[in-house]
């Protein structure tokens, strides 16, 4: 049984247990519902919950733990040639049977030994699966028949019901913080084990960047070199490239739309400037790298001058074009955060508009438009598409706009797309970079919501 | 702002034609910089909306074209010898037939004159390896055209099409282009029969992955797309609305809920790239869900996408008035009955509609899925959401990345299908929004 019916089978199992519960409490109360403690529906989640909640859990516990029981039952048939290989090799071999045994392998191009082992694995898994089936129906049953057992009048069934229904709300919102402690854990960890095989310094203040490990250890750089800097400047020249378009447009948009458009112009140019937050990067991808890119290198050769096809401009220009709607939407809120009673009075001095917006409504407004930029750059250092797409691969330590850079999300792709070791330098050092991009957005975010909250409660 | 027009008529000089006072003269001074400012801001709306018709303009110029391809019309015949050889008309035993050899012979017979080997695969390649599919699947739905004669439609090779769409100019030497001579002598003797045809393109719409310009198609990713929306939905809606009920109605003020909040914010900010590093580690090494299926890549997405749910939610929770809650607590309801019974209903488009709006955004999302494999070349459309399958936004990049001239095409109209999608659900958001809006 797949896990995905079983999912299905406990679910129609529990609905029937609603159904059930509900019927058993009417009949119970012999169709006067008040002499039941909660109302009959109560009665029927209460069935329901008993039924879904032991055997979901066992089913969760079961789907962590088996790869790694049933892994080790694999390696411990292997032949004894084979179990003595280092942990690296181990690692290895382990994740060639894996593949074998999902398929992705044909069996034909595995070694005999390996076909062996990934046959067992698939039989141990399946027993396993099937196993798991017959405990987790069971538990099911059992969980039905227990609350069954003690369905009575007097049974506080609303009491229990809204206490498991807290607690599930309150593991609701814990995901959240597990998700940021499995980010932190999972980066941190990874990146320890980076720093054990390339020494911390070398990484940040290393100004050469060639993660190509060789294949034989006598080649020529056969560690790789893992100098981030270059990679940072390249992401530093493509951000500013991008918010030298972006914080104009965006904040002079933002001004004329909140003092000057009246309402019909504001109502239809808004919502076009939000399409260009909603459209896929991916597609900005597509756009910089066959349309964008071509014509500046087209105009570059027009008036002499030698533009990569892959240049840091194209590439900064699109993502500027990207993030237009990100300054303008929020410098927008931030100015008519500005109190009403700021601008009369500036008008009223005899002020023009526009000297009212440069002398008093900007600088009023002033941290929260840098909070805006911020945010701005801290969503273009972490943007990957555009980069990936029409960015270069070579590292190049340059802040000239024509040359081509690579950006960190462009390396963390490259490092990670395709086979993988888990061991090997070069797929840890995605990790240290994402460690890197992480720790530096989260700065910027900190800081930029700690000023727009500041600064909210400043004019509250 | 009449105070301010009517200062503006003072500026002027007056009729008597004097020359302007200091005062007057600065006065013009601040006016024209009123204007200049004013013009800033239009010229900078101006580009943001040029920017984007250029976009939208460039993708469709490139990529309409795709919807159709260029079919030629041969008359084939359906030789039972190479079709069924062994007689035995069964589907199984007609799916099996040389079909390629029925259309080369239909070929031969249309350009009697093309003797010599090489000329003869030249010949061939005026077709696509599809033809053998158009074919097989004529057969297969009439099983009495075996053995018939018959004026059939044949996919064209992709260079035929592009040439025929202009892409592939004839006027180049013969060397650069990969239409020889012969090929142009061939076509033009087929259009001037009136044999050459573009038609609708369904294969795009039916087929999965290929390597072959003409037989790609965007079903296999579109179904990959669906798989994964369906993950995320389902995981990350009722997370979401959990977490939000509890945030909004249930949770004390105190540093524990504060340090949720603080982190619901963090996440909506945090690169989705980071989000693919952490279903690489945890996901797929940790959990070990298989790599490259939907349901790793709609676990990932389901926590991108969960930070948007729960700000929407909790915002459509915050508009319910309090009176309905305290009329609900007066009569006697419990408090997961008020929400459950009246503030979950009232508050439910505001819901939906952050969510709808959330699912757009994780369609469209592309790197965190490159992180677990989801950009394996896979030609099988999946089935379920544990087969690997690609999904529309990476078919989209693993497309652009393709060195043949009509993937440039092929490209642009999946980029068009997707902001399809992204354009229709974002339209229901917004009728949602305006149906079921309610001012209290």
């Amino acid at each position: 049984m797949s896990p995905l019916s079983l999912i299905a089978a406990l679910l129609a199992l529990s609905i029937f247990g609603f159904y059930f519960g509900r019927r058993r409490a009417f009949a119970m109360a012999g169709g006067r519902g008040r002499s039941l403690h909660s109302r009959p529906g109560y009665y029927g989640a209460y069935v329901a919950l008993w039924c879904a909640i032991p055997a979901l859990a066992i089913f969760a516990i079961w789907l962590i733990v088996q790869p790694s029981v049933t892994e080790s039952v694999v390696i411990a048939a292997l032949p004894d040639a084979l179990r003595d290989l280092g942990p690296d090799r181990m690692s290895l071999l382990l994740n060639d049977i894996r593949n074998v045994a999902a398929g992705v392998i044909p069996v034909e191009r595995a070694s005999p030994e390996v076909a062996a082992a990934a046959a067992h694995l698939n039989r141990l898994n399946a027993t396993g699966n099937g196993a798991l089936a017959v405990i987790a129906l069971a538990l099911a049953v059992a969980g039905l028949a227990f609350a069954r057992s003690r369905l009575a009048p007097t049974l506080r069934a609303r009491n229990g019901v809204e206490k498991t229904v807290d607690i599930l709300l309150i593991a609701c919102s814990s995901i959240a913080i597990l998700t940021t402690v499995g980010i932190v854990l999972s980066l941190l960890f990874e990146s320890i084990r980076f720093f054990g095989k390339i020494p911390f310094f070398d990484f940040v203040l290393g100004i050469q960047w060639s993660p190509q490990t060789a294949l034989r250890d006598d080649q020529v750089g056969a560690a790789g070199l893992f100098g981030a800097i270059p990679l940072f400047a390249g992401t530093m020249l493509i951000t500013a490239i991008a918010m030298s378009i972006a914080v104009p447009v965006g904040l002079l948009s933002a001004i004329y739309l909140s003092d000057y458009a009246d309402l019909r112009v504001r109502a239809a140019v808004k919502p076009v400037l939000e399409i260009l937050a909603g459209i896929p990067t991916v597609v900005y991808g597509f756009f910089a790298a066959l349309t964008v890119a071509p014509l500046f290198r087209g105009m570059g050769e027009a008036v002499g001058l030698d533009v990569a096809s892959e240049s840091a401009l194209a590439a900064g220009t699109v993502m500027g074009i990207m993030i237009i709607p990100f300054i303008s939407s929020l410098s927008d809120d931030v100015m008519n955060a500005v109190p009403q009673a700021l601008r009369n009075g500036s008008l009223a001095m005899g002020a023009t508009k526009s000297e009212t917006i440069k002398r008093v409504i900007l600088p009023a407004a002033l941290p929260g438009i840098f909070a805006a930029c911020l945010l701005a750059v801290s969503r273009a250092i972490g943007e990957t598409m555009i980069v990936v797409m029409a960015a270069g691969l070579a590292a190049n330590l340059t802040a000239n706009p024509f040359e081509a850079v690579t950006t960190v999300t462009v390396q963390i792709v490259t490092l990670l797309i395709g086979d993988q070791e888990f061991d090997s330098a070069k797929t840890l050092a995605a990790f240290a970079l994402g460690l890197a991009l992480f720790v530096i957005t989260l700065a910027m975010n900190v800081v930029a919501l700690h000023v727009v909250r500041k600064y909210r409660e400043q004019y509250d | 702002m009449t105070d301010v027009a009517g200062a503006m008529g003072a500026g002027r000089p007056d009729p008597a034609g004097n020359r302007p006072t200091l005062d007057e003269r600065r006065l013009r001074r601040r006016y024209a910089a009123e204007r200049r400012f004013k013009a800033y801001g239009i010229v900078a709306i101006g580009i943001a909306m040029a920017a984007l018709a250029w976009l939208l303009f460039s993708i469709v110029a490139q990529g309409y074209q795709a919807f159709v391809h260029t079919h030629i019309k041969l008359e084939v015949f359906f030789d039972a010898q190479q079709l069924d050889p062994s007689g035995r008309n069964t589907p199984e035993a007609l799916a099996r037939g040389n079909y390629g050899a029925v259309y080369k012979s239909a070929l031969r017979d249309r350009f009697s004159d093309v003797r010599k080997r090489r000329d003869r695969r030249a010949l061939y390649s005026l077709l696509s390896q599809g033809a053998e599919d158009d074919l097989r699947a004529m057969v297969l739905s009439d099983p009495s055209i075996v053995g018939t004669r018959k004026e059939v439609w044949l996919t064209a090779s992709d260079h035929v099409d592009m040439l025929l769409k202009g892409k592939i100019d004839r006027d180049r030497p013969e060397r650069e282009r990969p239409i020889k001579d012969r090929h142009l002598a061939w076509i033009d003797s087929l259009i001037a029969d009136g044999k050459v045809e573009t038609r609708f393109n369904t294969r795009f719409f039916s087929a999965g992955a290929s390597r072959e310009p003409e037989l790609a198609g965007i079903r296999g990713a579109i179904m990959g797309s669906f798989f994964t929306m369906m993950v995320t939905l389902l995981l990350s809606f009722p997370v979401g609305v959990g977490a939000a009920v509890y945030l909004e109605e249930f949770a004390p003020r105190n540093r524990w809920t504060d340090l949720i909040e603080v982190n619901i914010n963090n996440l909506a900010a945090v690169p989705s790239i980071v989000f693919g590093l952490l279903g690489l580690a945890v996901i797929l090494n940790f959990f070990g869900v298989p790599r490259s299926a939907p349901l790793a890549g709609g676990m990932v997405l389901a926590l991108m996408t969960l930070p948007t749910i729960i700000i929407a939610t909790r915002a459509a929770l915050k508009a319910v008035p309090p009176s309905i809650r305290e009329a609900a607590l007066g009569i006697g309801a419990s408090k997961l009955q008020v929400i459950t019974h009246h503030v979950l209903p009232l508050a439910l488009p505001g819901i939906l509609t952050g969510t709808i709006i959330g699912m757009a955004q994780a369609l469209g999302e592309t790197a965190p899925l490159l992180m677990i494999g989801m950009v394996a070349f896979i030609v099988d459309i999946p089935t379920d959401p544990l087969s690997p399958a690609t999904v529309l936004p990476v078919q989209i990049y693993l497309w652009s990345d393709m060195p043949e001239r009509s993937f440039v095409e092929k490209t642009s109209a999946a980029i068009m299908v997707l902001l399809g999608f992204l354009v229709v659900m974002n339209a229901i958001a917004i009728y949602l929004r305006r149906k079921f809006e309610r001012r209290w």
